[in-house]
C-alpha cells in the first residue's frame, strides 16, 4: 500500500489521474472502519486532510458552496442557517467524534443509501462538484447516486464541493432509529419548503437501493398547495391533504428487509415521517407568514 | 512509513508504521501508550478517543499518515493538559477525597476517582478525554451537554450514571476555584 499525500488540489488531482486506482480519504470515518476490518486493501490512500481548500466553505448569493471535507460539527456549528435541513441531518450523524471527522464529501463518496445528508441534500436541491484534470462538472445530487453504495464518479474525479441551495423556506429532517446517537437511518426523511419557486421538494433515505426524491408525492402536494392558494393565505392544511402526501411518499419507496427494520415497517415510517416533517414545516412557514403579514 | 507528530507535547517519532495503520496502533504498540483502549476499531465504542490539533477524534478511525505533524493529546497527557490551562492549580501531588495520594491526576480524572465513575476501567481513558474537551468548552455544562458529549463513549459496568456524576463534580469543583 502507498499513502499519498498531496499538499494542494491540483497534486490530488493529479495523483488521481496517475493512480484512478487511489482510495480518496477524508474524514476516514467509513475508509478506516473497511481498513481495520480487512474490508478493502487498497493499493494507494490518499488522504485530503492537507488541502485546505476542502474544509472551506462560501455563502454565496445562491448556494453555499461546500467543502468537501468540511466535517459535519462545522455544518452544525456555522450553516444552520443557510442550510438548515442539512445542519438537522449533520446533528444526527454518529457521535460528536465521528461528527469531528465525517464530510458530506465522505458521505457522497461512500453513497450508502443511509447516509444521513443525502435526503437533506435531495431536499434542499444540491449540485456536486466533480473534478479530474479534465475538467469540472456539476452533477445534480439527484443524479449522482447510481446504485446501492454506486455514484457517478469517474474514475479519475474527486468531489471538490457540493453546491448546496440556501434554504428560502422552512426545511426538516427526520430518522428512525434505536438511539438519538451513534445509529443508522432505519430509514430517514428530508423536507423543504421552496416559497419563493412555490415547491416542495424531499429526500427519502435508507428506504430504495438510492437516496431518492418521493418525486409523485411532491408533485402532488405543488398542485394542492397552488390550487387551494395555500402558499398565500398560509392556512392550516387539511389533515386529508397531509394523509395523501405521506401515502405517495410511502409508496416512493423501494426499500428491503434487513436486520434493522423490515421492508414494511421502511414504508410504513417514511409515510409517518413524510406526515410529521410537513407539519412542521407547514407551521414554521405560517408562523413566518403570519409575523411578516402582521408586520 | 515513518510518522512524525507531537504526542502529550512532545515530538514522537514512529518507523516500520504500515501505510493502512491506524493512530491508535501507533500510539499503543509502537510509542508504548497504552491508555487510549482498542476495542472496537469502528468508531462505535469511544475508548480510543484522543484530541488531534485539539479535537476530539477515534483515534482507530484516524490513519497514521493523517497524523503527521499533528497534535495529538492522550489520557496519558490530560494532567500535564490541565496544569498548563491552569498553572497555579497544579496537577501534580494533590490529595484526594480521603487523603489518598492521587499525583498527576487532572481535576476531571480526579472526579471520576471520587464519583466511583470507574469499574473495570475499560471505557474511561475515552470517557475522560471527552469529559475534558466538554468541561474546557462548556465550563458549567447541562444533564443535556453532558449526555450529548459522552454519547460517543460506551460503557458496559457503570450505567453512566456515576460518570454524569464525576463530570457534574469535576464542574463544580472547578466553579468553586474561579
Ligand atoms: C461509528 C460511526 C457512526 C456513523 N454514523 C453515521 C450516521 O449516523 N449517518 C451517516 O450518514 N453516516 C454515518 N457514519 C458513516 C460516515 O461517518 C459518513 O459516511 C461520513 O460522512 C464519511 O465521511 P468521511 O469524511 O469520514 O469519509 P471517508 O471515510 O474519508 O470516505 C468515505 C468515502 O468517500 C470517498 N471520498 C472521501 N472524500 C472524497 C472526495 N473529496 N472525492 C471523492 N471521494 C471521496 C472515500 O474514498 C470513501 O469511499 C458513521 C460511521 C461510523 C464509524
Ligand atoms: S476502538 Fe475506536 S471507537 Fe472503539
Ligand atoms: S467501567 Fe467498565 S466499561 Fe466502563
Amino acid at each position: 500500500m502507498d499513502f499519498l499525500r498531496p499538499g494542494t488540489w491540483e497534486e490530488a488531482l493529479a495523483a488521481k489521474a496517475e493512480h484512478p486506482s487511489a482510495v480518496p480519504l477524508a474524514g476516514g470515518t467509513d475508509v478506516m472502519v473497511e481498513i481495520n476490518f480487512d474490508h478493502r486493501r487498497p493499493e494507494y490512500l490518499l488522504d485530503l486532510n492537507r488541502i485546505g481548500d476542502l474544509y472551506e466553505w462560501e455563502v454565496g448569493e445562491r448556494d453555499v458552496r461546500l467543502g468537501a471535507s468540511v466535517p459535519y460539527t462545522r455544518i452544525m456549528e456555522n450553516l444552520r442557517g443557510p442550510l438548515p435541513g442539512l445542519a438537522l441531518a449533520a446533528h444526527t450523524v454518529g457521535s460528536p467524534q465521528i461528527r469531528n471527522r465525517g464530510s458530506v464529501g465522505g458521505n457522497l463518496g461512500a453513497a450508502s443509501p443511509a447516509g444521513d445528508s443525502h435526503p437533506a441534500l435531495l431536499a434542499a436541491g444540491a449540485e456536486v462538484e466533480a473534478e479530474s484534470v479534465r475538467g469540472t462538472r456539476l452533477i445534480p445530487v439527484e443524479r449522482f447516486y447510481t446504485g446501492v453504495k454506486r455514484n457517478a464518479l469517474e474514475p479519475d474525479e474527486l468531489i471538490r464541493a457540493v453546491r448546496v441551495r440556501k434554504a428560502d423556506g422552512p426545511q426538516q429532517f427526520a430518522k428512525v432509529g434505536t438511539r438519538n446517537a451513534m445509529v443508522i437511518a432505519v430509514c430517514a426523511f428530508g423536507l423543504a419548503l421552496h416559497p419563493r419557486a412555490r415547491a416542495v421538494r424531499t429526500g427519502i433515505g435508507s428506504a430504495a437501493p438510492t437516496p431518492l426524491r418521493a418525486r409523485a408525492a411532491e408533485e402532488f402536494l405543488d398542485a394542492a398547495l397552488a390550487e387551494g392558494g395555500f402558499w398565500d393565505s398560509g392556512r392550516d392544511l387539511p389533515p386529508s391533504l397531509v394523509r395523501q402526501f405521506g401515502e405517495l411518499a410511502a409508496g416512493s419507496c423501494n426499500p428491503i428487509d434487513d436486520v434493522r427494520g423490515s421492508a414494511r415497517y421502511r414504508r410504513h415510517a417514511v409515510g409517518v415521517m413524510a406526515r410529521r416533517t410537513l407539519g412542521w414545516a407547514w407551521d414554521a412557514y405560517r408562523g413566518s407568514e403570519r409575523t411578516t403579514r402582521c408586520a | 512509513m515513518r510518522v512524525n507528530c507531537t504526542v502529550n507535547g512532545r515530538p514522537r517519532e514512529a518507523d516500520d508504521v504500515w501505510e493502512g495503520e491506524s493512530l491508535l496502533y501507533v500510539l499503543r504498540e509502537r510509542l508504548g501508550l497504552p491508555g487510549s483502549k482498542n476495542a472496537c476499531e469502528q468508531g462505535e465504542c469511544g475508548s480510543c478517543t484522543v484530541r488531534l490539533d485539539g479535537e476530539l477524534v477515534c483515534a482507530c478511525l484516524v490513519a497514521a499518515g493523517q497524523a503527521e505533524g499533528r497534535e495529538v493529546v492522550t489520557v496519558e497527557g490530560l494532567a500535564e493538559l490541565a496544569a498548563q490551562r491552569a498553572p497555579d492549580a497544579g496537577a501534580a501531588g494533590d490529595q484526594g477525597r480521603d487523603g489518598a495520594q492521587t499525583a498527576g491526576l487532572s481535576p476531571v480524572q480526579r472526579a471520576f476517582v471520587d464519583a466511583g465513575a470507574v469499574q473495570c476501567g475499560f471505557c474511561t481513558p475515552g470517557l475522560l478525554v471527552a469529559a475534558d474537551d466538554l468541561l474546557a468548552r462548556v465550563p458549567d455544562p447541562s444533564d443535556a451537554d453532558i449526555r450529548e458529549a459522552l454519547s460517543g463513549n460506551l460503557c458496559r459496568c457503570t450505567g453512566y450514571e456515576k460518570i454524569l456524576d464525576a463530570v457534574r463534580l469535576a464542574a463544580a469543583r472547578a466553579g468553586e476555584t474561579v
